[in-house]
This record gives C-alpha cells, sequence and structure tokens, in this order.
C-alpha cells in the first residue's frame, strides 16, 4: 500500500465515523460535547500509555472511552448542582482534564510516546510508517487497523440503533414512554464518540476531530428534512473534506488535518450560501420576493382605504408635494422604493393614476388585494 | 425609517409638546419576522393620561407592538411617535417593563440594584449612580412595598417581589408613559392589588400606562382604554364601546367558544352556582 | 522570599496578569451563558496571528494583536451569522467556528514552518503556551493590554452590567446595547491575546471561565465577583507560575488551569450560602429531625392507644409503625435519650416528661393539620395522614396556634382522637404516673 493510500484510506475512516457520529450531536445539541471530550480523553490515553507501557490500542481505546464517560458525567453533574450553567460546566470540566493530560505527559516525558502538538493537529501523514504487528509480522498501518475497527463499530452501532437514536434525538419524552431508555443511548452514544475521537486523536488532533465532527453534519443538514440522508450526506462532506483537504495539503506544504479542516469548512460555506431551501441566497431572495409582495399589498391597501376614505393624518411638517410623498412619508419609505413599486403594481393594471397625480385603485386591484388579502392573511387562529 | 421624515418629525425643539397630541402615534406599522408578517398595517393612537390594555390571543404581536413602540424591533413599514415626536427625542419620556421571564434572576445583583438601572439611561456615560440615585431608588421600592428587601439578591425574591422589582425600576425612570408587558403575569393576588394601585396612581398623575394584558376576566375592570389586537388591528377605543362581545369574537376567532365558556362557569361560580361552591366556603 | 530567575519572574507576571484581566472578563462571558464563545475567540484568532505574522515576518506584537483580534472578531461574526441565517444551532456554530478556523491556523502555521526563515518563528509556541518564552517587551505590550481591559470594564461598568442583565431594558432606555457587545467582545478577543503565550490557544477558556464561576459562589453582588474572580484568576496565576518554576516538567498553563479548577472545586462546595456541602448538611440535619420527631410521636402514639405512657413502649411495636429497622431506631432513641427526652428500660423506651411535651406538641401539630385539610379542603380523613406527616415538621408555633383559633380550638382529630393540649397537667406525663404507681407499689 503507497502511503498516499494509506492515508486516504485512514482519514477516509476517520471522517466517515465522525461524520455519522457526528450527525447525532449536531441535532441533539451536544456538538460542545463533543469538543469537550475530544480534549479530555488526553488523560484517558496518556493514563493507557503509562500504565500498559505501550501503546496497545485496546488499553488506548479503554482508557479514551473511560475518560469521555468521566467527561459527560461531570458535565452533567456540574450542571445539576445548578450553581452552573452547561455552557460554564463544560467550560470549567474539559480544561481541567486536558491539563491533566498535559501534565502527565509532560511528567512522563520518557515513558509516553505522545507528541502534545501532534495531540492538537494530529500527524496523519506519518500514519503509512507506524505498523501494526502480530508476532513478528507487519499487517499494515496501525492507524488503519484501529480506525478500520471504530468505523466498522460505528456503523453497527448506527445500524443497529437507528431507530432508538432516531428516536431519543427527535423525542426523548416518547422515546422514554415507550421504553427506549433514552439515558441509556445517551451514554452508549458518548461511548461510540469517546472512541471515535480516540481513534482519530492520533491522525487528526483533538481540535481538528472537532471539525471533522461538527462540521460535515452541519454541511447535510442544510440539504434536508431526512435523517437517513442526512447521515449520507454527511459521510460524503468528511470524505470529500478529507481527499480535496489532502490535495490542498500537499500542494500548499502545509499540515494534512488543518487542511482537511479547512476544506470541510469551505464545502460549508458554498452550502451555507447555496443550499436551494435552507441556504443564505434561497433565503434572501425569498425573504425579498415576500418582502415585495408585502409591500406590494400594503400600498395596495393602503389606497384601497383612502378610497374608502379612512381619515388619512398627514404627518408633521410641509404639506407634501404630492400623493407619493405622502404615502412615502406614511409609510417611513424612500420614495424611490416606493415609486419602484406603485411602478409594477400599475403595469400589472392593479393601480392607475388619476388626473390630479392621485394613485386610485382598479377593478382588478381590488379583486387582487381581497385575493391576497385572504392569502397571506390568514388568520392564525381560524386554521 | 426614513431620515427625512424622521428629520420632519423633530423639527420642533425637545420638549416640547402640544397637549392634545396623543400619547403613541403609530402609522401603517407593518412588523415581520423573517418573511412572517406579525403586524400587519396598524393605525393607532393612543391617549395620554389613561390605563392601556393591549388585548389579544398568544402570537398575536402584543409584545411585538411594544417592543416596536420602544425600538427594539425595526418596523418594515410605517413609524411611531411618541407625543408628537420620534423615539429618539422621546427617550427620556418612557420607561420599560418587559416580561419577567425574560431575564436570568440567579444574576448576582440587590434588588436595589436592579432598580438603580432604571436611572442608566439618563445617568450618562462614565458617571457611577451616587447616593442621591440610591436614595431615589429606595424611594422607587418603597412606593411598590418592598423597601425592606433592597439589599436582598434578586433570585430570593417572589415572583410578585421580583414584579415588583420591576415596576420600581420603571419608576425610576419618571416618565409619562409607562411601557409594560404582562405585568400581571405570575403574580400573587396581593402584588396584583398592589400593582393595580400603582397604575392607578400613575394614572392619578397624569401618566399614561401601555401593558400588555392576557386576563380577559380583568381587563375591564383594570383599564379605561383597550386596543384589540391579532396582528391586524381589530379595535381601539375607550373600555365600554371596544370591549364588546363582537369585538372579541373578531380578536380570538374560533377559540372565544372555549373563552367564553370559560368565563361564563367563572360568573356562575360568581353568582352562586352549588355545582361549583364546593368546599368553597363550609 | 523566594528567589526567582529572570525567566520565573517574567513568568509570574505574566500569569497572574492574565488570571487578573481573564477573571474580570470571564464574569461577563459566564453570566451571558457565553462561557464557551471565549473558547471559539481564542481558536479563531490563530489564523489571524499566522498572518500577521506572514504580513510583517517578524513576531512583533502588534501585528500579531490586530490578526488576532480580525480573525477573534470574525469568528465571532461567523458565529453570528451562521445562527442568523441557517437553522443550526449556537452550539454547532461555536463548535464548527472553533475547528475551522484552529484548522486554517494550523495551515497557516504548518506552512510557515516550512519557510526559510518560519521555523525560528516560535508561533506553535501560542498552541499551548510556552510562558517561559516570555520577554519583558511581550510583558509590557500584555500590561498594556490588560490595562486596556481593565480601564474599559471600569469605564463601561454600568453600561455592561446592564448588558448582562437585561439587553433589552438597556436598549429602550436608549443605550447602545448592539455596540457595547461589540465592546465585550473587543474585550474578549484582547484577553485572548494577552492569554496566548502564557497558556495558549487552547486553555484560554480556563482562565476566563473557571475563576468566574467560582467567584460567583461567594458573593451575590456583581461587584464583589468580579473583583473576587480578578483575585482568584490573579492568585491561580502567580501559584501555578509558582509551582511550575519550583517543580521541574511542570508547564505552566495547565497548572493555572488546575489551580483554578481546584479552587472552583472547594468553592462549590464550600462557599458560605451556595456550598453543596452546607446544602447537603442542611439536609442531613433536617432528616435527621424529623426521624427523632417521628419517633417520639410514635411513642406518645402508642403510649395513647396503651391507655398510658407509664409502661415503656418494647421495641417491636416501635419497629412496626414505620417498618424500620431496629438499628435505625435505636440511634435515633439514643439520640433522644443524650436530650433527656427519652428513658430506656429493658426491651422497650419511655418518654420523660420533657419528651412527653414536645412530643405532644408534635401530635397537635399533626393533628390539627389533619383537621384543617379535612374540614377546610375537604379532603377525605383517610388521604390527610401523609400530608400532616410532612407539616407536622415544619408549621411554626405561630401556624399553629393560628390553625388551632381558625378550627375554633376543636378537641378531636379526624379520627375522632384527642388534640393533645399545649399545656396542662392531664393527661400527666408518664415519667410521673411510673414513679407515682412504683411508689405505690413498693
Amino acid at each position: 500500500m503507497s502511503p498516499a493510500v494509506a492515508v486516504l484510506v485512514v482519514g477516509s475512516c476517520v471522517a466517515a465515523s465522525c461524520a455519522l457520529i457526528g450527525c447525532f450531536l449536531v441535532l441533539r445539541q451536544m456538538a460542545l460535547l463533543g469538543d469537550a471530550i475530544s480534549h479530555a480523553v488526553l488523560p484517558g490515553i496518556a493514563l493507557a500509555f503509562l500504565l500498559s507501557g505501550s501503546r496497545d490500542p485496546f488499553s488506548m481505546v479503554l482508557g479514551a472511552g473511560l475518560l469521555g464517560v468521566v467527561t459527560v458525567f461531570l458535565v452533567e453533574l456540574g450542571t445539576r448542582t445548578r450553581r452552573l450553567q452547561e455552557d460554564a460546566s463544560i467550560g470549567v470540566v474539559f480544561p481541567a482534564l486536558f491539563s491533566i493530560g498535559v501534565i502527565l505527559i509532560a511528567r512522563y516525558a520518557g515513558q509516553v510516546d505522545l507528541d502534545l502538538e501532534c495531540v492538537l493537529y494530529g500527524e496523519i501523514a506519518y500514519a503509512p510508517y507506524d505498523l501494526f504487528y502480530w508476532g513478528e509480522r507487519a499487517l499494515g498501518p496501525r492507524a488503519l487497523w484501529i480506525n478500520g475497527v471504530i468505523l466498522v463499530l460505528v456503523g453497527a452501532f448506527v445500524t443497529l440503533f437507528y431507530k432508538e437514536l432516531k428516536l431519543t434525538t427527535f423525542d426523548a419524552g416518547l422515546a422514554a414512554a415507550l421504553g427506549f431508555a433514552p439515558v441509556l443511548v445517551h451514554y452508549l452514544l458518548m461511548g461510540m464518540l469517546s472512541i471515535t475521537v480516540v481513534g482519530a486523536f492520533e491522525s487528526v488532533g483533538a481540535i481538528l476531530v472537532v471539525a471533522m465532527l461538527v462540521v460535515p453534519p452541519a454541511t447535510a443538514y442544510l440539504l434536508t428534512e431526512r435523517l437517513g440522508l442526512m447521515l449520507g450526506l454527511s459521510v460524503a462532506f468528511g470524505l470529500a473534506a478529507a481527499w480535496l483537504g489532502y490535495a490542498v495539503a500537499g500542494w500548499l506544504d502545509a499540515s494534512i488535518a488543518g487542511a482537511m479542516a479547512m476544506v470541510s469548512g469551505l464545502l460549508f460555506a458554498v452550502v451555507f450560501v447555496a443550499a436551494p431551501r435552507h441556504g443564505l441566497l434561497a433565503k434572501l431572495l425569498r425573504q425579498r420576493r415576500l418582502g415585495r409582495g408585502m409591500a406590494e399589498q400594503l400600498l395596495l391597501l393602503h389606497v384601497a382605504g383612502e378610497d374608502a376614505g379612512d381619515g388619512v393624518p398627514v404627518p408633521a411638517g410641509d404639506a407634501p408635494a404630492d400623493h407619493l410623498e405622502l404615502v412615502a412619508r406614511r409609510f417611513a419609505w424612500p420614495r424611490r422604493r416606493l415609486e419602484a413599486i406603485a411602478r409594477r403594481l400599475r403595469q400589472r393594471g392593479w393601480l392607475e393614476q388619476s388626473a390630479d397625480g392621485r394613485l386610485v385603485l382598479t377593478a382588478d386591484g381590488a379583486s387582487a388585494l381581497d385575493r391576497s388579502g385572504q392569502a397571506t392573511l390568514r388568520h392564525p387562529l381560524a386554521e | 425609517m426614513n431620515a427625512a421624515s424622521l428629520a420632519e418629525l423633530d423639527r420642533r425643539p425637545e420638549g416640547e409638546h402640544d397637549a392634545r397630541e396623543p400619547a403613541v402615534e403609530i402609522h401603517d406599522l407593518t412588523v415581520a419576522y423573517h418573511t412572517q408578517p406579525v403586524l400587519w398595517d396598524v393605525d393607532l393612537e393612543l391617549p395620554e393620561g389613561e390605563l392601556i390594555a393591549i388585548v389579544g390571543p398568544n402570537g398575536a404581536g402584543k409584545s411585538t407592538l411594544l417592543k416596536t413602540i420602544l425600538g427594539l424591533i425595526d418596523p418594515i413599514t410605517g413609524w411611531v411617535k411618541i407625543c408628537g415626536a420620534s423615539l429618539r427625542r422621546r427617550r427620556s419620556w418612557i420607561a420599560y417593563v418587559p416580561q419577567r421571564e425574560s431575564v436570568d434572576w440567579d444574576f448576582p445583583t440587590s434588588a436595589l440594584d436592579v432598580v438603580t438601572m432604571g436611572l442608566y439611561g439618563t445617568l450618562g456615560w462614565f458617571r457611577r449612580p451616587r447616593r442621591e440615585h440610591r436614595e431615589l431608588a429606595l424611594d422607587c421600592l418603597d412606593k411598590v412595598g418592598i423597601r425592606h428587601l433592597a439589599t436582598r439578591q434578586i433570585s430570593q425574591l417572589s415572583g410578585g417581589q421580583q414584579q415588583r422589582v420591576f415596576l420600581a425600576r420603571a419608576l425610576a425612570q419618571d416618565a409619562r408613559i409607562y411601557f409594560m408587558d404582562e405585568p400581571f403575569a405570575g403574580v400573587d393576588a396581593t402584588t396584583e392589588r398592589a400593582i393595580l394601585e400603582l397604575l392607578q396612581e400613575l394614572r392619578a398623575e397624569g401618566r399614561t400606562v401601555v401593558a400588555v394584558h392576557h386576563d380577559l376576566q380583568t381587563v375591564a375592570e383594570y383599564f379605561d382604554h383597550v386596543v384589540l389586537l391579532n396582528m391586524r388591528l381589530v379595535a381601539a377605543g375607550p373600555m365600554a364601546a371596544t370591549f364588546t362581545e363582537e369585538n372579541l369574537q373578531r380578536t380570538y376567532g374560533g377559540r372565544l367558544t372555549v373563552l367564553t365558556q370559560a368565563t361564563e362557569d367563572l360568573l356562575r361560580a360568581r353568582a352562586g352556582d352549588p355545582r361549583l361552591q364546593r368546599g368553597a366556603g363550609r | 522570599m523566594i528567589e526567582l530567575s529572570f525567566t520565573a519572574r517574567n513568568v509570574l507576571l505574566g500569569a497572574t496578569l492574565l488570571g487578573v484581566v481573564g477573571g474580570v472578563m470571564g464574569c461577563f462571558a459566564f453570566l451571558r451563558r457565553q462561557s464557551l464563545l471565549g473558547d471559539a475567540l481564542a481558536h479563531a484568532a490563530l489564523p489571524g496571528v499566522c498572518l500577521g505574522y506572514l504580513l510583517t515576518g517578524a513576531k512583533t506584537p502588534l501585528p500579531l494583536f490586530l490578526g488576532a483580534l480580525g480573525a477573534g472578531l470574525l469568528g465571532a461574526l461567523t458565529i453570528v451569522a451562521i445562527v442568523r441565517y441557517s437553522r443550526l444551532k449556537e452550539d454547532t456554530a461555536i463548535g464548527m467556528v472553533l475547528s475551522v478556523y484552529f484548522g486554517v491556523g494550523i495551515v497557516l502555521l504548518t506552512y510557515i514552518q516550512k519557510l526559510p526563515y518560519g521555523n525560528q518563528s516560535g508561533l506553535d509556541k501560542f498552541l499551548f503556551g510556552q510562558a517561559a518564552t516570555l520577554m519583558p517587551r511581550d510583558l509590557e505590550v500584555m500590561s498594556l493590554l490588560g490595562l486596556f481591559v481593565l480601564a474599559t470594564v471600569a469605564l463601561f461598568y454600568k453600561e455592561l452590567k446592564l448588558l448582562a442583565f437585561d439587553p433589552d431594558f438597556g436598549a429602550a432606555s436608549g443605550l447602545p446595547m448592539k455596540r457595547l457587545e461589540l465592546l465585550l467582545t473587543v474585550l474578549l478577543v484582547t484577553v485572548v491575546v494577552v492569554g496566548l503565550q502564557t497558556v495558549g490557544v487552547i486553555l484560554i477558556v480556563a482562565t476566563l471561565v473557571t475563576p468566574a464561576a467560582a467567584a460567583r459562589q461567594w458573593t451575590e453582588r456583581l461587584g464583589v465577583m468580579i473583583l473576587l474572580s480578578a483575585a482568584l484568576g490573579g492568585g491561580a496565576g502567580a501559584l501555578g507560575a509558582l509551582l511550575s518554576a519550583r517543580i521541574a516538567k511542570l508547564p505552566t498553563g495547565p497548572v493555572i488551569v488546575l489551580v483554578s479548577s481546584a479552587v472552583l472545586v472547594v468553592s462549590l462546595l464550600m462557599a458560605p450560602r451556595r456550598g453543596l456541602l452546607w446544602a447537603k448538611l442542611a439536609d442531613r440535619r433536617m432528616v435527621r429531625r424529623i426521624r427523632r420527631e417521628n419517633l417520639l410521636r410514635d411513642l406518645y402514639v402508642l403510649g395513647e392507644r396503651a391507655g398510658g405512657w407509664a409502661t415503656p413502649t418494647p421495641w417491636s411495636a416501635l419497629m412496626g409503625m414505620r417498618g424500620h429497622s431496629g438499628g435505625q431506631i435505636d440511634s435515633v432513641a439514643r439520640s433522644l435519650r443524650r436530650d433527656g427526652l427519652l428513658e430506656r428500660t429493658g426491651g422497650g423506651a419511655r418518654l420523660t416528661g420533657s419528651g412527653f411535651d414536645v412530643a405532644r406538641r408534635i401530635v397537635r401539630k399533626h393533628r390539627l393539620w389533619e383537621l384543617y385539610l379535612t374540614r377546610q379542603l375537604d379532603l377525605a380523613a383517610d388521604h390527610v395522614h401523609r400530608d400532616a406527616d410532612a407539616m407536622e415538621h415544619t408549621l411554626s408555633d405561630e401556624a399553629v396556634a393560628a390553625l388551632e383559633a381558625k378550627l375554633g380550638h376543636p378537641r378531636v382529630d379526624p379520627h375522632g382522637r384527642p388534640i393533645p393540649p399545649l399545656h396542662g397537667s392531664t393527661p400527666s406525663p408518664p415519667a410521673a404516673v411510673a414513679e407515682a404507681g412504683a411508689g405505690a407499689a413498693s
């Protein structure tokens, strides 16, 4: 296996497992718990090193999983005291645990073969050269084995518990009522998260694993309403970020993991702007269209009201120069905007200008107002 | 708002005010949250020196109306005048009592301190509240009957006492017009009476109170003037002429049947219906 | 006085300064429930620092500061934009900004390190902080920035307080709340820059949140909280710096974080009013009192059933009352005996004279309350025992007197048992009866 392929495969495994677990973090509004756990597993890994004296994957996963659960437990403990809000509880727990990890590594640097900077931003580029030995035989990159197994575990977890995860995510109350034990699912999810994080830790580092966990699911969430599809899209975005990131890193001769995070951010930015329903452009366009419709309706309504002989108080100041000026002042709109709207309505034959320059509602306009009025202003309670 | 029309509004010097002008004047006011209209083309004049209730079903835009008048939300169309001038000119004429749930009552501060916040707007930058300001705040706490709780941390106050703190803070603003968002929500009977007396006192001093109110049972009893709102203005005017069955029907739509049922039950209970009397006065 | 090396002195100064400034700003972040915004800003500042270095090619403080400020503010804006214009929630937005900006920072950092002159940049020290590399010039810049933060908070104290407590009210009183919020973000980013070299990107959040959370437990005043938080932060910084100077291989930043975390734990447990330990202790005291009162009442009721209090009540009967174990009853009985309320005689217990008075008062409360519930609230007589069980421990003497007056000084409870009077000699105290009986027998 060539080094490049090994790096890509490891990166893909990490990206896929993170993308799957991350969907539930984003949907359950626990993204920051993911951030906390990704830092807090450090002492678990360091302890596993110290106790087992080797980089034995099993004890590492065990140590990290344990610390992950401890983190969740401590954060909940802090919140339960009602002396700390959840954000503060997270904000005090994970730096403390992380600090313990850093100190352990610094104190026992001789025994712990962990580079602190790798902890932060990983070094996936070394993954191909760190081989897994079974007895005397090298069985390919260690990271590949670890992350491959983790991906299988995560995949199995999400498949087996799909129904439970879905239900506890969207309606914990109902899930509990149906006997699905949301707390158990929660802790299982946190355990899987810890395992995913520890695998990703070595290759992409503590903080960039957060990018892998949060960004692809968030991107997918802007594109679909369905959980199944969201999981698929999330994995696709994760893989795209991993591969493109690898290319960018090669081009810039910079950190691969950093580039992966950067690319995932760029992909998100594109979707954030251009997503068909939830994107910024779509939203602004919709808003603009609706805003224009609303403005037209308001002007029609106003003219209709005047025609019906509603008293129209003239705002303070000089007498308005003409009818449009009067309306502009009443709406507190720039005259140019009002003119544009009036022009459109005249073109549509809903308004016309009388000899003295007043705007008058036509018969078509009156019926249009009737229709639109019923459409936009459907009584919120009459449904 | 259009700068030109603002300038028109503010042509007169600050402080000058024609007594015949309404306390609040609203024209063609449309407010939308994202693309969903919340208030639609509201025209409204509120008289000075009266107790005015804004009434309507949930989601009718009552709080939005208040917040728009106070400049916390920008409208899509229309403008608001306070005593004949823009809000900018009239800031010091108004006071605000937000909903009690809108703040964190576990904040590390005392009742007196919260009341003193009513003076921050006029105190000016860089100036700290001094003894005379604290005296003033204490007087305001006295007016709502909880001077003895001045140093209490605010989480140790009951719901009614917290509401009184908010009222005292508005009193400290020494305003002409008081805007209150649900001042009677979730308070005990004693506090409700105390608040009512306070409102009447304010009216006796010639001040105006505009309050969002949710309890239809007490609207007619507590207020002089009513604004019935359900996204659009349904009706506004003196209580007797405006607070009619027909207008309520138009405001609450289908829900009113439930509501009238509840009202009838209550009336029957008051009239002494034996079915509702069990255990009440034996 | 401890002799400090030049480096250690610099570290001490830097760590203390950061602790003070972080402690002050942390209070606002903590109270506005934005504790993790500081974390996001710290991570987001990294690409700015790198860009500042790339543009000037030197590690001079000002460009680095401006870069961090710009990137940090951009990060804050990104969070706001994501929350406002998409359906993602704030936690996701914060997570994305902190990790993606950090990723960009790492890319720039590794890029810089591979430049011919970049290897000596020392920028990587910003990740974990490397307090030992603090130079007097760095300290000068940090002090200036710190002073700026402290002075700004002092000048705008009342406005910032209003922003944290009730921004809508502030806006309605005509204060520019949006601009104050921006100011607060600028101040937070400034703290981040102050802390970059000392504790690094990752642990800055702890210098903000932890002292503030600890200080909050000790006071109910914002001003005091800020001063206390500054003191705790400064103290933790100083102690952490000293520890790491004394003990080899103990990195400064993590030690500072652990010191302040320890202070937080102590505060959460022991702070006078909010401390969890006191709450626990009060709970336990209450449980103890309830158990004592229950035993006294049981003795009274059993004596009543037996027709007098002279004969000791056997343990088995007491155990039958509530299904408590003998050991439980034994420990309560022992504490009652210490207070002279109860006597133990072979195989049972008996109320003393004063014990009888206390028991009578409890039974009185219980029965009056039962009567009140049945009469005033129309509850069925067989449903009121539980409520009365709870109330008998909390009703005050004034409340009992008022209750009695309201009920018209009744004589029997809903079950037809007598409500004992507060004072009076009938029925006579058991000890006296017992003594009289014993005297007659001998």
